[in-house]
Parts: structure tokens; sequence; C-alpha cells
């Protein structure tokens, strides 16, 4: 039998694949100034240093490791790793940084595993409670408490707690309630920055009058579809029905579905599915259910939209080259209070910093991230897009104005400050049907009512 | 043993891959040498050693966890408490549940047949021209592809602007229907046809497995068959309908059941497209959003198990073929 | 059903020259209606292709244009950076290289492995009479319905106790234990195919199990295992979930997947980092589809044809 005889022939390469390897291979950077995006000015970790002696206090930590486990991924997570630089330096630990974008659902599978990092950076405090409750998180120690209580205002610290328990200091923290705008066409037109609610529905009207949509916005963020809108819906409850109203809706000491939250959503009804309104430069009231969150303020760049209610974080997402500044292309104000003036509320999120073990080296860790010198050195070392709630850190140290204008935010006692209320409730409501209900509350005008109806009978019982 | 664990080199690392894969064809040589120099061995120590060591990595590996899975479906989110069949009468209840099965019969019945069809239409048309390694190798290019950049490239396919000055269409569909004048559609927001265009997709990335298999069979068609039936006349579409589809029946069972079971079990195109959202969701995508986004352990055990259910026809179905042939030898 | 053509010579091993040749005559005249055809062919190949010809565009379209305008646009105005390449390429903290590296260290043994064992389960299915093996049989091909998801507690579980967690090894495994179903369902599926007169003569020379496995089915079996070989190896390459799992906390192990799908940033929308992304995880794929294709193209079903 010749059957076996068969030879291999030698593999042809497409040419196309192999100039596209080469072409890959030998790129110029040909970016621009870079005030949008990621880049911007940063200090060099290694000419940095700090107080080696708070970390002493943990003995000889020379050759240990500390495994870090977040869902802050490139580029954001180099300024991390940098960050870490004067601890191992000080301590002799070797950190070591995973960041991924499925981190959520693969913490629960490593520590139900028996494989549980020694740190995460959890973004939500319901998650930390669901894993409070497993028995896998270690209490934060003394030093860390210590810390936390000095530096960050006590509704911080309530987030970081289960139970009474203090188990998880903040680290990186967003400020959401802004809207963002273009401070030069602005002053093109004339218009000023408002700094009530009613000024901003005025403003809305005078822009709608002239055939433009004044605001964009859009919902989608794949599996996640729908959180753009609850930010919405938390920032509005807390200006229309006041911060000890909120934390009940959250908690659920009330109804989802009461009349005061109702009343909320509709006002944010009067905004976001007002076809006068929305959705400039995307469409119809609709497409805000498919337009990706990244995508919808972008229309304010080419003035097919006026204002967009995003986080701090946005600034990311406009492209490389936008001057991002009280001057520049792009900026923004925050979203006023309703009513008496005062103070707008601030909603924010952030990550806390938890630990799956009482070992020294996690526990000096632990102490150094919660410290003002960490947040400076931070600071210094990221572009624009970080800010912390430390009120230890000095906003001159951040690069980007945005970033500047939260951390002041944050730091204002004035300023009633509330966690984002879905990474407070149970995850079947704030990661699930919440998100769901909104979406369908933009893409099938679902009454508010019924919404709301919706998502209290599918409240977990227990 | 560090040096197994630990690799951290590029040389280090490929000589570990080599030696894993010497140390994988060591032990199975010496099973099999075993087996074959024993005089007399008994049957089920030679079944042992063609089936053994993937038995062991089978129960291991999938029967336990299926297992436990069953098991874990009548117990609550955290595995702690019986409840019976709760789990499954909150599944079967569910609002909209009847949508989500009624999208998962939609993905199962729709995407094994276009795909099995197409491929084998195609593969019949591109067999034996000039152009047909090339034309193969574009409609193999979507299984190269990440589920990732499968998820880019369809969004700038379907995606969606106004019809708006100054406003630029970024997805290509939308631009064809602006060019021919019809306003652009929204084609991931409005049910039912959503999951219409998410199963295109699905399609299109396992098309290139149908079109492969059949066209490695419909070249293993004997040659004496096809010229006796030129020598009768068939030809055409005819060729195509009495002799090509009849002799690689096999193939084409093997196309069927495999891209259903893929089918069934795939969440990602759902999961990168829509979410779930807009009335798209199915099964699969249920079960990973209760199981590991909710962490409701025990509600998505319960879903797993439907899986499990719903793929019985598929088995059945396989087992009548098995059957059937075992008959023909 | 037609009648079973033994055919005692597969297709190949006619003289491949005359084979060929004889080959060519009969299309030129099966193809009558050949331009219509190849019309349709076209047509399909180009249709599945734009969409990918897309990505490959909007890889080397700025950032800006990407969100703004379709990438169809590059016809009119063509707009190229190597900045988005660059980026991906050097801008991160992992190095490529090494990255591909993982990759192709993860997807050898997780090719060679579950082939391996599938060929030896599929032949004891297909030409070991033992009591139970139908039943056996639907069992492991039942088994493709698990759902990954729900095994991986279990068995990182086990890594995890085994002291494995974290290393090449529990990614090798795992995929080889996924892929079993599939691959003894289709390699079981080739091999009883083979025309049980060639089985039956080497028995007749007193061949045992191991030697016709090996003398017999093996040679004829190849273009199967050359095409299953490239599944398995696409499957494994772009897998995400396994190596994200077993691979965990371990750097030096991550494959290209697992940063390609952080190149989607944070907060998942830099599309101008994806493309090019996905396309260079692409590459090498692609050459082992290109480089083995002549081989299983010459007929997967080596041996015959039932019907």
């Amino acid at each position: 039998m010749n059957v076996r005889a068969r030879g291999f022939r030698s593999a042809t390469l497409g040419g196309g694949l192999v100039a596209a390897m080469v072409l890959a291979g030998c790129g110029a950077n040909d970016s621009g100034g870079s005030t949008g995006g990621s880049g911007g000015d940063t200090a060099d970790a290694a000419d940095l240093s700090i107080d080696c002696a708070p970390y002493e206090e943990f003995g000889d930590l020379e050759g240990e490791t500390v495994s870090v486990y977040t869902s802050i991924v490139d580029p954001e997570d180099q300024p991390q790793i940098d960050s870490y630089v004067p601890f191992e330096e000080c301590t002799g630990v070797d950190v070591q940084y995973e960041g991924s974008r499925e981190f959520e659902a693969q913490l629960v599978v490593r520590i139900q595993s028996g494989n549980a990092p020694d740190i995460a950076f959890i973004p939500q405090p319901g998650l930390l409670q669901t894993l409070v409750g497993t028995g896998a998180v270690s209490p934060a120690p003394e030093q860390v408490e210590a810390n936390v209580d000095e530096y960050w205002d006590e509704s911080w610290k309530g987030y970081g707690s289960v139970d009474g328990t203090f188990y998880a200091a903040p680290l990186g923290a967003n400020a959401k309630s802004f809207v963002w705008y273009s401070p030069s066409a602005f002053e093109d037109a004339g218009y000023e920055v408002p700094e009530t609610w009613d000024d901003m529905i005025a403003l809305s009207d005078e822009i709608a009058a002239t055939g433009a949509k004044p605001w964009c916005a859009g919902i989608g963020s794949g599996e996640a579809t729908g959180w753009p809108a609850t930010d919405w819906l938390e920032d509005v409850v807390l200006r229309t029905a006041g911060p000890d109203v909120y934390d009940q809706w959250v908690n659920h000491e009330i109804p989802f579905n009461d009349p005061q939250i109702v009343e909320a959503l509709n006002t944010v009804g009067d905004i976001l599915r007002n076809p006068e309104y929305v959705n400039g430069g995307l469409g119809e009231v609709q497409s805000i259910a498919s337009t990706e969150f990244g995508d919808a303020g972008l229309p304010i760049l080419d003035g097919s939209c006026w204002m967009h209610r995003q986080a701090s974080f946005y600034q990311a997402n406009w492209p490389e080259g936008t001057e991002v500044g009280p001057d520049g292309d792009v900026f923004a104000f925050p979203l006023p209070p309703i009513g008496d003036a005062g103070a707008p509320p601030v909603l924010g999120g952030g990550e806390f910093t938890t630990a799956f073990n009482d070992d020294p080296a996690t526990q000096a860790f632990q102490t150094y991230l919660s410290s003002p010198e960490w947040a400076n050195i931070k600071a210094q070392v990221s572009g624009p897009g970080w800010v912390s709630a430390n009120t230890g850190l000095d906003p001159e140290n951040l690069v980007s104005p945005i970033d500047q204008l939260a951390a002041e935010l944050f730091q204002d006692p004035e300023a009633v400050f509330r966690f984002d209320g879905s990474d407070l409730m149970p995850g079947e409501i704030g990661t699930g049907e919440l998100w769901t209900q909104l979406t369908e509350w933009i893409a099938n005008d679902k009454p508010s009512q019924a919404v709301l109806t919706d998502v209290e009978n599918a409240w977990p019982t227990s | 043993m560090e040096w197994f664990l630990r690799a951290d080199t590029v040389e280090h690392k490929l000589a570990l891959m080599v030696f894993a894969i010497l140390l994988f064809a060591g032990v199975m040589g010496a099973i099999l040498f075993g087996v074959d120099r024993l005089r007399r061995v008994p049957l089920w120590v030679i079944v042992g050693g063609f089936l053994g060591p993937t038995f062991l990595l089978l129960l291991v590996g999938l029967v336990y966890p299926a297992l436990s899975t069953i098991r874990g479906s009548f117990y609550d989110r955290n595995g702690s408490e019986f409840v019976g069949l709760d789990n499954y009468v909150t599944v079967f209840t569910e609002d909209n549940f009847q949508t989500v099965l009624l999208n998962t019969v939609l993905w199962v019945v729709l995407v094994p047949l276009v795909t099995t069809v197409f491929g084998l239409v195609y593969a019949y048309l591109v067999d034996r021209t000039r152009f047909e390694s090339l034309a193969k190798a574009l409609v193999f290019l979507p299984m190269a592809i990440s589920m990732v950049g499968a998820g880019v490239i369809w969004k700038f396919v379907y995606e969606f602007r106004p019809d708006q000055p100054g406003v630029n269409q970024i997805g290509l569909l939308n631009q064809l229907l602006v060019l021919v004048g019809i306003d652009p559609q929204q084609f991931l927001l409005d049910a039912p046809s959503n999951t219409l265009y998410l199963i295109v997709v699905m399609i299109w990335i396992q098309a290139g497995f149908a079109m492969t298999v059949l066209s490695a069979a419909i070249k293993a068609i004997p040659d004496d068959i096809v010229e006796a039936a030129r020598l009768d006349g068939v030809g055409g579409v005819q060729m195509f309908r009495y002799v090509t589809v009849p002799s690689i029946r096999p193939a084409l069972v093997v196309v069927i059941t495999t891209v259903a079971i893929v089918t069934l079990k795939v969440f990602d195109v759902v999961r990168t497209m829509t979410g779930g959202n807009f009335g798209t969701s199915v099964v699969a995508n249920e079960f990973y959003t209760q199981a590991f986004r909710q962490f409701n352990f025990g509600l998505g055990a319960a879903l797993a198990v439907l899986l499990f259910v719903l793929v019985i026809p598929i088995i059945a179905y396989n087992v009548r073929q098995l059957r059937l042939s075992e008959d023909v030898r | 059903m037609t009648t079973t053509t033994p055919v005692m010579a597969p297709v190949p091993m006619q003289d491949r020259a005359t084979g060929r040749a004889g080959r060519r005559a009969a299309s030129a005249k099966t193809k009558l209606s050949s331009p219509a055809a190849s019309i349709i062919a076209i047509v399909i190949a180009v249709l599945w292709t734009v969409p990918t010809l897309g990505l490959l565009i909007t890889s080397f379209r700025p950032e800006l244009d990407i969100r703004q305008s379709g990438w169809w646009t590059f016809f009119t105005d063509p707009q190229v950076t190597l900045f988005n390449y660059n980026e991906v390429l050097y801008g991160g903290s992992t190095n490529f290289a090494s990255l591909f590296v993982n990759s192709l260290v993860i997807t050898l043994p997780a090719v060679v492995i579950p082939i391996s064992l599938a060929l030896l389960a599929a032949y004891a299915f297909a030409w070991i009479d033992f009591p139970g093996r139908n039943i056996l049989f639907v069992a492991v091909f039942s088994l493709q319905v698990v759902p990954i998801q729900v095994t991986l507690i279990p068995l990182l579980t086990l890594y995890v106790d085994a002291g494995l967690a974290g290393s090449f090894w529990t990614i090798w495994l795992s995929h080889s234990i996924f892929a079993l179903p599939l691959a003894i369902f289709l390699l079981h599926n080739f091999m009883k195919d083979i025309p049980a007169s060639l089985v039956e003569a080497a028995r007749m020379d007193g061949a045992g199990h191991v030697k016709i496995f090996f003398s017999v089915l093996l040679p004829l079996l190849t273009p199967a295992i050359a095409a299953f070989g490239v599944f398995q190896f696409l499957w494994v390459w772009n897998d995400l979930l396994v190596a994200l799992t077993f691979a965990g906390g371990a750097p030096d192990v991550v494959p290209l997947t697992v940063r390609v799908a952080e190149l989607a940033g944070t907060r998942g929308s830099d599309w101008y980092l994806l493309a090019p992304g996905a396309f260079i995880a692409m590459i090498l794929p692609l050459v082992v589809f290109l480089a083995l294709q002549r081989y299983f193209v010459r007929g997967l079903l080596a041996g015959s044809v039932k019907g």
C-alpha cells in the first residue's frame, strides 16, 4: 500500500499576511499631542520615594510576594503597577498585578476553588458583601482602619464595611455627576453653563428651538447594557428626594417603586425620552438603547449634540488630540441640584482594596494603598482619568482639570456624597433587572411606573 | 518539580511543551505496548488500554462536574440549602422565559440547517474549480477569528446612525439602505428580527466548518459512482440531488449534529452583541448570567440542566443513525 | 439505501498523476453550468469576506475616523495610520512576542493529546467488539453538551489541591478534556467508514488491535486527523475562557487572546485597538489552515463512502 507515501508539501504563506506582519512590526508612532486618550505628562515612579517607617512594623518582608487581581486593564494598569514601586523598594515585596475584564466572574471562580488572590480591588460594595458572606475576606488591619478614619469621608468607610466590621479601604474613585459639554461651542453660541436644574432645562429648550438636539446619550455596554441609565436615575433621586430617601431606596427600606422614585424617573424621562432633546447626532429616543456609552458623547465634537451626562472617566473616551479643559474642546460641569440651590450632590463609584488573607506582606500592602502617600504617587504616575477620594490627595498632583474638579468635589465638606446605588443593591437587581428594565424603558417606551414595579417584584425576598 | 511548573523563558517553555508531548506519547506507548505484548489478553484489558486514559479524563473533567451541576440545580443560590424543584419553577415561570426558549429553538434549528445547506452548496459549487482553494480559504476565514474580533467586525455591519446631515453611517448594512433611499434600521434592537441578525453571525462563523468537512466528503465520492451516473445521463442539479447528497449522508449528519450542539452551548455571540437584551437571550446566556454574574449557582445549574435536556433529541437522532449504519454493516 | 460500494483502493491510492488528470478531464464534463455556478460562488465568497475586510481596513484607520465614519470611506479618502498596531504591539506592559510563544506552547499539546486519545477511543468504539460499547459511545457523545463553565470550579479546585494551578499543565489537561467528546464523535464517524474488509484482511494475517490501529487505520485517517487538528488548533488558539480561568495570575502562561480581550479597555470600547489585536491573533491560525488545506482537501473520509 502506498497510502503512507504521502508527503508534506511546503506550506504556502500568503504574501499579504507576511506584509501585514512586517507593517505591524515597524509601525511608527505618529500620535501628536495627547490631551485626550491615555497619554499625558506623568512622572517616573522610580524618582518618587516614600517614608518606609510605616511598613517596618510588619516585619521583614523581603522576598515575599503579594498578588493583586483587579478589573483595571490596559492602559490604566501600568500606572497602578508603577505606583507600587516605592513600596516594593521599601519592603522588598514583589507585587504581582493581574487585570481582567472578566474579573467578577473569575474572582468568584477562584475563591470557590481555593485559589484566591491576596488582594482584589472590588468595584461594588454589593459584591464585597457577597464575598464576605462566603467567609473568604479578611478584615482590614488597624493601620488601614486608622488611615481610612483620618483621610476619608465616613460614608466611604461604611461602603467598605459589612455588618459593622471594616473590611476594605477605598482605593480609586470616580465622580459620576458630570455633564460634558464643549466650552468652545458654548462660547461661540453664547450659551452659559447652567448652575440650576431649571437653567439647564431652559438651556435645553433654547437649543431645541434652534432645531438642534441638546442632549446625547447611550446606554449600550454589551452584556452590561443599561448601566448608564441607572446612573441618571440615581443622580436625580439624590436631587429630587434627597440623600436620606436615596439610602432607604438603595437598602430597600422603601419600595423600589415608591412614588418619589417614580417622580425621579419621570424627571429623567423629561430629558432622555423627550424627542425634542435627544438623541443629538445619534437618532431617535430609541437609539439611546443601542448606542455604546463610549460613543455617545462624541457628537459633541461635531456640534450635533450639546450636553452629555457621564462620569469623570469619560475623558478617556475622547479621541486622541481632543483638548479637555475649561477653555478646551470639551469639559464638564457638575449636574446641577434641583430646587433649593446649594452644592450639587455627588454620585460616585470606586474600588475597594479587599484582602483574602492576613499575611504581614498583604497587610503592609493594604496599609500602603490606603495612605495619602500612595494616592499622591498614583496621581503623579497616572495619566488623565484617575482620582481618589482620599483627602490627603493634593489635587495639584492630578494631570487633568476634570480630575482636579472631581477631587475638589470629593474633598468639599459641603457636598453630599453617595455611592452608585446599583453597585450597592443585590446583584440580581443592580447588575441585572434594573439594567434590563431601564433598557426597555428607553427601547420600548415602557411606562416608568411599570418599570419600577417590575424591579420591585424582582427584589430577592430573603 | 519547580522546573515542570514554572517556565519563564522562551526556551524553557518550548522545552516544557516538548517534554509534555513526549511524556504523553511515552505513557500511551507503554500502555499500548503492554496491551499488545501480553499473550491471550482478555478483551477488557485491550479495551482498557484504548479507552482507559480517555475515560479517566472524562470522568474527572466532565461527568463529575455534570453530576454536581444536576445536584446543584436542586439547591439554593449558594448550594447550602435543598430547595427541591424551586429553581426549575423559577425558570419556567419567568416572564421572558418563553422568549428565551423560543429563541433557543430558533437558533438550534436555523443555524445547523442553514450552515449545512450553505456549506454543502458552496463546497459543491467550488469543487474542482480553478479558484477552489482561495474560495474555500475566504469562507473559512471567520473560523480563524476570535469571538472578540467577530464582535467588532459585526458591530461595523449592524451599527445604526440616524439619517441626518453631518452624520455618517458606520454600519455597512445601514449605509447600503441609505444608498438605496431606505431609512436606516436598528438591526439589533427590533425584536424578533434581531435574533435572526444574530443568527447570521453564528452562521457566518460556522459555515467554514461545514464547508471544509463536506467538501472533503464530496471529494471522497468514488469517481466510478459519478461516472456511472453520468453515463446514465444524470447531470447538474440532478447529480447533486441524487448522487452527491446521498453519498455524503454520514458527513451531513456529523456536521448538523456538531453545529447544533455548538450552537446550544454558544452564548458569546449574544453576550457581546446585545447582552441578551431586546428579547434576544438564549438559554446558554441566561445560564451564564445567573451563575457568573448574579452568583445564583442553583438557578444557573437548573438552566444548564435544561441545556442537557434540549440536546436529547439530537442524541436520539444520532443513536438512530448509529443503529442504521450498524445494520448496513 | 443505496448499496455500499466497498472500494478496496481508496481514491488517493491511485497513481496520483493519472488520478488528477482523470479528474480534471471529468470535471470539465461535469461542470457544464460552470459560469453561473462560478459567479454564485464568487458572490458568496465576497459577501463572506467583506465584513472581515472592513475589520482589516478599520485596523489601519485613526480612532476618531473609526467612530465617526464608515470604513468604506477609506476608498474615497484614505487615512492610514500604523498607530493602532504600534499601540497594540508595543504600548502595553506585556510583550506581545512572549504571549505569542505562550499561545503556541498551550496550543500544540492541547491539539496532539486529545487527538491521540480520541483516535484510540474512536478505534475501540468502531472496531473492538465489547459489551456495552454503543451505550458508552452515546454517553461520551452526549458529554459534548456539558457547558465548559460548569466544570471550571471543580477542575480548578482539583488543580489547586494538586499544586498545578497557574501552570501550563492545567490548560493542557483542560483543553484535552473539553475536546475529547467531539473529537471521539467525529473521528469515530470517519473511522467506521473505513471498509471492514481492510480490517478483516489484517486480522486474518494475525494482526492484533494495536497493530491494526497503527498500520491500517492511522494512515488512512491522516486527512481526517489533519482536518480535526486544524479545527482543534483554532478552538484552542482562540479560547479565552479556559485560559482566563486556569492560567489565572500567571503572566508567564497567559495566551494572546487574554491580552487581545483586554485591548477593549477597562470600559470596553477601544475599537481602534481591538481591530489590529484581532488581526494579529488571526495570522497563525490562517497560516495553519492554508498550510494544511491541500492536505485534507484530498479527502477527509479517505476510506470510502457508505450510502
